[in-house]
């Protein structure tokens, strides 16, 4: 397994040579980030390279890192993470992309890499915000017909800003401003390492 | 002359050959499709979104709601990625427990896919058979968890619990008369396992049955073959996974190319199709359902010569025993930690996939080291097929679309999520 791995991120190192800014090698799955600038010409390299061939692309999604870890975490907001199948060398490969500007989060479309990208490029746009250049189509996807906002977003509360209701008065259905607290029982913490190993 | 001109015409929501809330919108030119647009959404419940906002062990119940015709497939790709992310080890009896329902659990979504396509392309007895051995395994899953459907019985860690030692039997009604509830409960005098086999020694014939009605029936293979074929590089390009891709000759399962649990022990085959059309894939999918049938035969006879643990005794990511909970203090605090603020899970994020009845359902978890998942992303083998829904239809006819939606085995839970 172990070997298998670092094969893989040789052969990664070699294709993509100084584009890959930061590949990490974590319980048996291999992570390569690149720039967001290089993100298609890298993705094009690691379909055509006959050492990797990675033919699938299984999955695309993004991240919102805002308030990741309870810290002050230095470094862009949103990121771009793709997972990539090789039918060819059974191998798996994932690729990570930040985008570079928090306000207005933009990459390139990896749709004529993988024509697959077309759907999750529309929902990582639907649901965070980010913009896809080059995709042909970028609609939303998930959400409703009119929907405002990215839901995903940390920023975004579970309640929603807006709820939708039959209004007998007015004999139509209405959205109106949500009438529900958010209500967390169990509250996000994080334990220091040592917690609970009896070892302070 | 008149203008010829293609109009748009909706298909769905509410359709049932749609298949839950699918919204076609269709450019047709006369009964030829030129351009599908699918809405999806309809379903839309932000199931990643709520997951962020609670502890790892409140989320299983959500993944059977995913894919809500292999629920138990859902819940074990969830497991396996906080497994990974935290370095559980499964018992051995568990992971033959999760290999025999996993199987089960692709026979139990096969039936109904096989049912509903049938009935979409019109022939509508295979349906009522289908279901009525999917009551059966029902019954399986209410056996062990409780619930026909929704079962919440895998854990990070084993399975809820072991198998039961006796099956719930039919009880006398004003309805049934006593030989009748006799007759019910026939197979069901022993264990769980011993159901178990009654069915897998019934149903290789079962599976004749479906296949008497449609194989060589000669308006189902004129509704099937030839229709939305997909080639081998395509369907790789397209993102396809699972009977789709095999149905397109290539032999790709992560039962065999990449095994977990104790796949590596059990001994299948993985049919492959040669034309990639709808017929192959419908091909792959009966013939699924016998290896499936194999699989769980080689389980039934390991769990009955080794019993042992079902769920890790780590308990910070599993419950101590009831009696152990009451009896000592420590274990107390620990169930009372583990249901109060939840597992912590380390740093890190693994994407863990699983061999679902669909194709590859992956779960892809981010962890900051909270007793909450900082980002989960379902990757639902649905949404890139549905996705290729365009490109397939082009070109054919308006009731092809419907033969379509049936190969592709369109379930709006986890497009939707």
């Amino acid at each position: 397994m172990a070997d298998k791995l670092e094969s893989l991120q040789g052969d990664v190192a070699a294709a993509l040579g100084d584009r890959v800014v930061r590949a990490v090698a974590d319980r048996g799955e291999l992570t390569v980030e690149v720039a967001a600038a290089n993100l298609v010409e890298a993705a094009r390299i690691l379909r055509d390279e006959a050492s990797l061939d990675f033919s699938i692309l299984a999955d695309l999604c993004a991240l919102d890192y805002e308030g990741f870890g309870d810290t002050s975490r230095q470094g862009p907001r949103f990121a771009v993470v793709l997972h990539l199948l090789s039918i060819r060398h059974n191998r798996r490969l994932r690729l990570r992309a930040y985008c570079p500007d928090d306000g207005f989060p933009v990459v390139d479309s990896v749709i004529d890499v993988w024509p697959a990208a077309n759907w999750y490029e529309r929902e990582a746009f639907d649901l965070y915000g980010v913009v896809f250049e080059g995709h042909p189509d970028l609609r939303r996807i998930l959400t409703d017909y009119g929907f405002m906002g990215h839901p995903f977003r940390k920023d975004f509360p579970i309640s929603g800003h807006v709820e939708m209701r039959y209004d007998p008065v007015q004999k139509r259905v209405v959205y109106q401003p949500v009438t529900i607290e958010p209500r967390e029982i169990v509250p996000r913490v994080i334990r220091e390492d040592s917690y609970g190993t009896g070892k302070s | 002359m008149a203008e010829i001109k293609n109009y748009t015409m909706n298909f769905g929501p509410q359709h049932p050959a749609a298949h839950g809330v699918l919204r076609l919108v269709l450019e047709m030119d006369g009964e030829v499709v030129q351009r599908a647009d699918p809405h999806i959404g309809l379903l839309h419940r932000g199931t990643e979104k709520l997951a962020e906002t609670r502890t790892y062990l409140q989320s299983v119940p959500y993944m059977d709601r995913l894919d809500y015709v292999s629920m138990m497939a859902n819940e074990h790709a969830y497991v396996m990625a906080i497994e990974k992310l935290a370095g559980v080890q499964v018992p051995e009896r568990a992971q033959y427990i999760r290999v025999m329902f996993d199987e089960i659990t692709r026979i139990l979504n096969h039936l109904l896919w096989i049912g509903s396509h049938a009935l979409d392309v019109g022939a509508m007895t295979v349906f009522l058979y289908a279901f009525r051995e999917r009551e059966d395994l029902f019954d399986m899953y209410e056996a062990v968890s409780g619930a026909r459907m929704h079962a919440a019985y895998y854990r990070p860690g084993g399975v809820y619990r072991d198998l039961p030692d006796r099956m719930p039997q039919y009880q006398a009604t004003n309805q049934r008369s006593a030989s009748e509830i006799a007759r019910l409960n026939e197979n069901r005098k022993g264990t769980l396992l011993d159901f178990v086999e009654d069915f897998t020694n019934r149903f290789p014939a079962c599976v004749d049955d479906y296949e008497t009605l449609l194989t060589e029936n000669r308006i189902w293979k004129q509704r099937t073959v030839g229709i939305g074929v997909v080639s081998p590089e395509r369907a790789q390009a397209l993102g396809f996974t699972g009977p789709m891709l095999r149905g397109s000759g290539i032999a790709w399962d992560l039962r065999k190319t990449r095994p977990y649990e104790v796949y590596d022990r059990m001994d299948f085959d993985i049919p492959v199709g040669t034309n990639g059309d709808c017929y192959d894939r419908y091909l792959v999918r009966v013939q699924e359902m016998r290896e499936s049938n194999r699989i769980i035969r080689q389980c039934i006879e390991w769990l009955r010569a080794h019993p042992g643990p079902v769920i890790t005794g780590d308990h910070k990511v599993a419950p101590p025993s009831r009696v152990e909970m009451k009896e000592s203090m420590e274990e107390l605090i620990h169930h009372f930690k583990l249901f109060t603020e939840g597992m912590h899970v380390p740093p890190g994020e693994v994407y863990a996939a699983v061999e679902h009845p669909k194709g590859e359902f992956g779960i892809y978890l981010v962890s900051d080291g909270a007793n909450k998942p900082w980002r989960l992303k379902i990757r639902a083998p649905g949404f890139p097929h549905l996705a290729a829904m365009d490109e397939m239809v082009r070109g054919h006819m308006i009731a092809d679309v419907v033969a379509i939606i049936g190969t592709m085995d369109i379930v709006f839970g986890e497009i939707d999520r």
